[in-house]
């Protein structure tokens, strides 16, 4: 079983220091893009205080340059939450995925460390519980330098954006896609997952390609939870009731 | 630009807030979640597959379906992860559609 690890005790539990060390190098290819974030809210009429608040509040990238090409007068502010929220939507299964591998987050500590999660922190938490058990300490040292990377980024971006170039030309606006190719393959376990990934790729482009709107995200998602499930092998689940019985004690 | 750096229009702060409040609510909506299925069987199954279902669902129209230097990044970044650490596989990763974009081939599809 892939996360069989997470809980043994006997494992040392990551530092902050290690989250930071992790979290550092993605940080320069983050920036253009918070950069980009800030120059576009600029020439939308956003200025740099409201790119602030809109960055250190809803601090969801994707979400945020979604509601730019939104941005309009007067402001359709529902069309612009609702979309942030579906956009979002991937962080109810990320949150229920991600929760009972990290037993030693909870309460309070847990809804601040919420506030923080990303594709990019949960991807590394997915990643380091396979191995090490995660504690507040490492999520925090993961969040906390990319938080304030994305705010000070945009905000400087609303400043500087008309004499900046466009990240794509140098690829930057890939890395993402790389971390994520990358993460997927670490991912890799069998055929099975295998076949998870393939239905949830071709629900996404098929998805993204005829229906309007962010919903590819949540529907190849959705479609290789379903695969998952088709697959799954009835004994395959005997050691996971003592995890929801903890969450339920914790929540 | 007429208005001072500082200045918050309050349509903007409320559209903000919207946005924000719905954001945090999709951010603990896993907890609420898990209070109503009990991890086991199929559930726990779905569940574990989570992780590379989104993260292949994010990644798939760029990587598939947007253009050659796109997919042919994609490949080299997976070839890659299967012997090198993250950063090495990420700059192999960009630098494949850096390069590939300034060819004939960025603008094909």
């Amino acid at each position: 079983m892939v996360h069989s690890a997470y809980a043994a005790p006997a494992q040392t539990v990551p530092s902050f220091g290690l989250g930071v060390a992790t979290i550092f190098p993605l940080l320069f290819a983050t920036a253009p893009i918070g950069l980009l974030f800030g120059a576009l809210a600029a020439q939308k009429g956003l200025t740099p205080a409201e790119v602030f608040l809109m960055s250190s509040m809803v601090f969801a990238g994707g979400s945020q340059f979604v509601a730019l090409d939104l941005w309009a007068n007067p402001l359709p502010w529902f069309t612009i939450a609702s979309s942030a929220f579906l956009v979002n939507l991937r962080h109810v299964l990320m949150g229920a995925s991600l929760t009972p591998k990290i037993p030693l987050i909870t309460g309070r500590k847990r809804m601040l460390g919420y506030f923080f999660l990303t594709d990019e922190t949960w991807a590394f938490c997915e990643q380091k519980v396979l191995s090490q058990p995660v504690g507040f300490g490492y999520y925090m040292g993961i969040s906390l330098p990319f938080f304030s990377n994305w705010v000070i980024s945009s905000f400087i971006g609303a400043f500087i954006g008309p004499v900046m170039g466009d990240p794509a030309t140098i690829g930057l606006d890939f890395a993402f896609t790389a971390l994520f190719v990358f993460l997927v393959m670490s991912f890799w376990t069998g055929y099975r997952s295998g076949l998870v990934i393939a239905a949830s790729g071709l629900t996404s482009v098929l998805v993204n390609i005829l229906v309007e709107g962010a919903w590819y995200i949540i529907a190849g998602a959705l479609a290789g939870m379903l695969v998952a499930a088709i697959l799954a092998k009835p004994e395959a689940s005997t050691n996971t009731a003592p995890l929801s019985d903890q969450e339920n004690q914790n929540g | 630009m007429a208005e001072p750096w500082y200045a918050v229009d309050l349509a903007t702060f409320l559209t903000i807030v919207a946005m924000a409040v719905g954001t945090y609510a999709t951010r603990l909506g896993g907890l609420v979640l898990l209070r109503f299925f009990h991890l086991t069987g199929r559930v726990e199954a779905a569940l574990k597959a989570v992780p590379p279902a989104i993260l292949m669902s994010i990644v798939a129209p760029t990587a598939i379906a947007t253009g050659i230097p796109e997919t042919a990044g994609t490949i080299v970044t997976a070839l890659a992860a299967l012997r090198l650490p993250l950063l090495p596989a990420i700059a192999l990763g960009v630098t494949t559609v850096a390069l590939l974009r300034l060819t004939p081939l960025a603008t094909m599809l």
